[in-house]
Order: structure tokens, then C-alpha cells, then sequence
């Protein structure tokens, strides 16, 4: 029996210091080009708080508002706001950078992340009142130490600063002399990557309305890898988030597939469910300073915001079919195999197609598609295109080239079963699972039938392979059947006999 | 241009010379592929990678041009790129491909 999602959480950290000290962009233009122009004009390219929590694409990441509801709003967004915005939605909230560096330090559990007294005085009260995080998130956040320190790790200690508001109001420590994968640069990615994934969980846990104990397996899905220099990847994100977050029946692992990674783990919580080892898995993922303002230089180019200054996070409750909530159809679940081929023809059939074929489906009996919801107010300026739109007209190309619609049909198609990219460029968040959120209360409510998740990664950029990867799996509406009871002794036997009578039945006629 | 993919580009043209190389493209825009162009062409416009300052002047095409389409298979063409082909702004990229061509293509 198909395993359903119960609940959703999505979550952004506006980080706009992060994005100047910590994005990779920024960091290898300081390398290489310190007096660069970029990065003189960068800091006027920032944007505060309330505009980032204005900007249309963020309010509907959290559920605020629905692709639907954006894609009326004529592109771009970034000059627009959405009015009366706030900081929490349906599905999660934005949090500002002061508060998350408390976060940050309370994920960590090795004395590795350090505020300044000031600092700490000034944001705790208002992280006090917020109202998922309790005092056992608080009662970590230490007292903070005086600005002479702060300075002296960051400055002959090989820490990694914090700042907030262009302020140094921190640190990360190494967290050993000579190991890379532990130097502070490296922690501060793996802690800020663990605190998105917790804000997740806390907001999943609360809108699902369940009992933390409840969930016994999760499954991290971000692009981080921890461990030390004898076992790089060795992991656990999943079970250190866990820890925070209070799930504390929970064990788990990592899942490393690029940006297909969150497609591959909820079709294997999906699985852990439908065969019974687990009732409750989560599926997490924390977000990444590395791709905080990766196409800065486009936007400043263009005069437009820095408009890749949050982290993402999302978390999904993967549960036993109740007969209501959204089922997660492994059957129709594609894959990119090896010997698929790297074509996007062959790519969007592996993943679309087939699935489609084995279930007789047609394309244009999926509802809606979602693909890499990448914001193209991002992505366009950058010379990337309309990553989602891109998707669906193939999609729609090969519709056509199936019979399925007609070529003039494609526009139609696009609109009708494709939607707006709403999600930031972090990788692995905006890939397929943005839509699920909005998927579920769609079905719920009756609007759509069935769904298509496709989460495709780049597998190449790790230099192992040159393949590309992706999986996909139907969302579709809850077919309302319950558990089938195992059959009795009785019913086997006279289940047993009936096949008996049948085949003597067929033999006798056969003789005559 | 991705800087390892221009490193790459350098060395064979090192290799076996520049006058023996064709690039050829699969981007789905015109501009990255004008970009894509301009790099093993003009040299990287980004001044980031390998090919900063670098002329390579390469003849480069997309695979949706007649050039490189007539040197394909038809039953590949229409396996692997028709699909693609049906929704890109195969116009737009052309356009851009041979104005790249007529100002720094050296061959």
C-alpha cells in the first residue's frame, strides 16, 4: 500500500552578510580581485529584512501565496512587493539573519560558534518569543563573549567571522589543527546547513501535529558533507538535526544525490513506509552559503537586488497511508539509469514517459509538473533562462511528438499543467519538492488529481562520472482504500480450492 | 563558460591545434550559447578562467544549425535533439552563433 505525506515545512534565513563573506562567488572574486568593482557595488545591492520578506517568490515559498497567485504578477518581482507581508506563513517563515546566528550556535553541540556579548543581549529576546523554539533550543545559546575575543579568533585563530549587518558580531572555530574537512570554513557550512534543516523540522512537526516521538527515521537530503579527513562524507546531518529538533525515537541517514537528491529520498521514505520497516520518516534538508549570491555578478550588472540572500530548508512527513493525505505512487516512479543517455530528450522520457507508460498514463493526465522551480527572477538575468518554463515545454515537445497534443498546442500545455519557479537557487531545494506544500492542499481540496515530482541532478560536477541523474514519482490523490487485513487460514484454503476446481475444470475440457 | 571545461578546451587546442578543433554547443538560450561562443572564440568575457586574454578564435556551432545538423545521423537527430529542437528559439541561437562566428572565428 502507497505511503502518503501528512505534512510540509519550508523555511528561508535571509543572510544577506553570509551571502558577502561566504558565498562562493564573492569568495573567489576577493581572491582573486579584491579591488573588483563587483565588490565594491555589491554592498549597495543588498537587501534588508522587511524587502526580503516582501519579495513575492519568498512569501510563497512559505505559503503565503500560490504559484497560481504569482504567475498573475507580471515579471520581474523584484521591483514589486507583495503588501502586508509577514514573516511567517502557512508553511514555515523567513528568518532574519541576528536571529539565526542564535539558531546556528544552538545546533552547536562542540563549542564551535561564539556571539558577541552585545550581540547575544540584543537577539535573544526576540528569538525567546518565538513560537516553535523552546527552552531547550534556548537554554544552548551561551552569553556571549567580549569583542576582544571575537576579534582575536577571527584574526589569529583561523575562525571564521559572523557578521550581521556588516558588524563582526562572531565566530566559527576550527574544530581541529590540521583537518580540512574540520576547518572552520567547513563548520560554519555544516552548522548553518544543520540550523536550516532544524528550523524545518520544527515547522513540519508543528503543522503535522504529531508527537515528536513519533518519527522514527529521517533522511537529510542536502549538498554538505560532514565528517572528518579519514571518513569526508561520513554523515550523519540527519541524525544531528534530529537531535535538535527533539525527535528523539529518530535515527537516519544522509542522502547525496546533487539536486536529485530530495526526489531520491522521498521515493525511499516512501518505500521504508509502504514496507513496513518505519511508520513515520522525515525527509530534510537544510540550506547552503556556498550558492548565497552565486549570480551576483549578473544582478549587479543589471542593477538589480542581490536576490540570492536566503537559505532554504524544507521537511517532509512521509507517513502510513490514512486513507485521506496525498499518495506517494512508487509504481510510477522514473528513473535516469545509466545507459539512458544525457540528452534532454532522453532524460524528460526516462523520467516522464516511461513512468507514465507503465501506469498507461498520458502525459497530459498529470495535472501539474514540478520540476526545478528555480525563481527566474534569478535565473533570467543571469542568462540562464526560464529553468522551469524550459522543462515544460519539453515536456510539452514531447507530448507532441507523441500525439499527444498538437504542436500549436504547446503554449497551452505549458500553462495549463506547468507553473511560475518560485523557489531560491540553493541546489537541492528548488528541485521538484517546493510543490509539494501546494500539491497536497490541491488535492485535498479536489483541484488536481495527480502530480509529477522530477528532481534531476548534476552528477558530473563532482567529477566521478559524466552522467546526469534524475528520479520522479506521482503525487496522487488518496484512493481512500485501507490496510488490506491479512487473510485468514480459512480464506487461503478456500481461496486454494477454488484455483484447484478452475484448473481440473480446464484439464477436463481440454480432454474432450 | 565553466573554468575546467575552458582549461579543457585550451589543452586540446594545444594538442592538436586550433585549426583542427570545432566546438560544438547544446545550449538551450542564445546568450549562453553566444557566451559559450565568445569564450573559445574572443576569450572569456568574465576574465575568470583559462581563456582570459586567450584568441582561440574556434569555429564553434550549436547542434540546431544546418552545419552541424547535416553531419548528424537523422534518425540520432531525431532520437536525441528534435524534441529540443522544437522548443528552443533555434532563430535567436543562430543569429547569435554566426554573428559570434563573422566577428572572431579565425577558420
Amino acid at each position: 500500500m502507497n505511503s502518503v505525506i501528512q505534512a510540509t515545512g519550508y523555511i528561508l534565513a535571509h543572510t544577506p552578510d553570509m551571502l558577502v563573506h561566504n558565498g562562493t562567488t564573492q569568495t573567489a572574486e576577493r581572491a582573486a580581485n579584491p579591488q573588483s568593482e563587483y565588490l565594491q557595488q555589491m554592498p549597495r545591492y543588498l537587501r534588508n529584512y522587511q524587502q526580503a520578506i516582501e519579495y513575492l517568490p519568498n512569501q510563497t515559498y512559505i505559503g503565503n501565496l500560490t504559484p497560481e497567485q504569482l504567475a498573475q504578477i507580471d515579471q520581474p518581482w523584484y521591483d514589486k512587493k507583495a503588501e502586508g507581508a509577514v514573516r511567517f506563513g502557512k508553511f514555515g517563515e523567513i528568518m532574519p539573519q541576528d536571529e539565526f546566528l542564535l539558531l546556528m550556535q544552538s545546533c552547536d553541540v562542540f563549542d564551535l560558534v561564539w556571539l558577541s556579548k552585545t550581540f547575544v543581549e540584543c537577539t535573544k529576546p526576540r528569538l525567546s518569543s518565538h513560537p516553535l523554539i523552546g527552552e531547550d533550543i534556548l537554554s544552548k545559546i551561551k552569553d556571549g563573549v567580549e569583542q576582544e575575543s571575537v576579534e582575536r579568533y577571527v584574526h589569529v585563530e583561523h575562525a571564521e567571522p559572523l557578521y550581521h549587518l556588516g558588524e563582526l558580531v562572531g565566530f566559527v572555530k576550527r574544530a581541529h589543527d590540521v583537518d580540512i574537512n574540520l576547518s572552520a570554513h567547513v563548520m560554519l557550512e555544516n552548522l548553518v546547513s544543520k540550523a536550516t534543516s532544524v528550523l524545518a523540522l520544527l515547522h513540519l512537526i508543528h503543522r503535522a501535529g504529531i508527537d515528536k516521538s513519533a518519527v522514527s527515521y529521517v533522511i537529510d537530503c542536502s549538498e554538505e558533507a560532514c565528517g572528518d579527513m579519514n571518513q569526508r562524507g561520513g554523515g550523519n546531518f540527519a541524525k544531528a538535526a534530529a537531535e535538535t529538533a527533539g525527535l528523539t525515537n529518530a535515527t537516519g541517514c544522509d542522502i547525496r544525490a546533487f539536486c536529485a537528491a530530495p526526489a531520491h529520498a522521498l521515493i525511499l521514505a516512501a518505500s521504508l513506509v509502504s514496507a513496513g520497516t518505519h511508520q513515520n520518516v522525515v525527509v530534510t534538508a537544510g540550506g547552503c552559503t556556498a550558492k548565497l549570491g552565486m549570480n551576483g555578478k549578473d544582478h549587479v550588472k543589471k542593477g538589480i537586488p542581490l536576490l540570492e540572500d536566503v537559505l532554504g530548508g524544507f521537511a517532509v512527513l512521509v507517513s502510513k497511508n490514512d486513507g485521506v493525505n496525498p499518495e506517494i505512487d512508487t509504481f510510477l516512479s522514473g528513473r535516469h539509469t545509466v545507459g539512458t543517455g544525457s540528452s534532454p530528450q532522453a532524460v524528460i522520457t526516462a523520467l516522464v514517459t516511461e513512468p507514465l507508460d507503465r501506469g498507461g498514463l498520458k502525459i497530459t493526465d498529470i495535472d501539474k509538473y514540478s520540476v526545478e522551480m528555480q525563481n527566474p527572477d534569478i535565473t533570467k538575468p543571469a542568462g540562464a533562462g526560464d529553468v522551469p518554463l524550459s522543462n515544460y515545454k519539453m515536456i510539452a515537445a514531447l507530448a507532441v511528438k507523441r500525439g499527444e497534443i498538437e504542436r500549436d498546442e504547446i503554449g497551452a500545455f505549458v500553462e495549463k499543467h506547468g507553473m511560475v519557479g518560485w523557489a531560491p537557487t540553493q541546489g537541492h531545494i528548488p528541485s521538484g519538492v517546493p510543490y509539494l506544500g501546494f500539491a497536497c492542499d490541491e488535492i485535498l481540496q479536489g483541484k488536481i488529481s495527480r502530480a509529477m515530482i522530477i528532481g534531476k541532478g548534476s552528477l558530473f560536477l563532482g567529477r566521478m562520472t559524466n552522467l546526469f541523474d534524475g528520479v520522479s514519482f506521482v503525487l496522487r490523490k488518496n484512493t481512500g482504500a485501507q490496510e488490506e487485513c491479512a487473510a485468514s487460514e480459512q480464506q487461503i484454503r478456500s481461496m486454494i480450492a477454488k484455483a484447484m476446481r478452475e484448473f481440473a475444470e480446464n484439464m477436463m475440457r481440454e480432454q474432450r | 563558460m565553466d573554468l575546467e571545461n575552458q582549461k579543457r578546451v585550451k589543452e586540446l587546442s594545444d594538442q592538436y591545434g586550433a585549426e583542427n578543433v570545432i566546438i560544438v554547443l547544446g545550449a538551450a538560450e542564445s546568450e549562453a550559447a553566444g557566451l559559450a561562443a565568445e569564450t573559445v572564440t574572443a576569450g572569456d568575457p568574465t576574465f575568470a578562467g583559462p581563456l582570459t586574454g586567450v584568441s582561440l578564435g574556434l569555429r564553434a556551432y550549436h547542434i540546431c544549425e544546418d552545419e552541424m545538423k547535416s553531419e548528424v545521423a537523422e534518425q540520432v537527430y531525431e532520437d536525441q535533439v528534435s524534441m529540443m529542437e522544437m522548443v528552443l528559439d533555434v532563430d535567436s541561437i543562430k543569429k547569435e552563433m554566426s554573428a559570434i562566428r563573422s566577428e572572431h572565428c579565425k577558420f
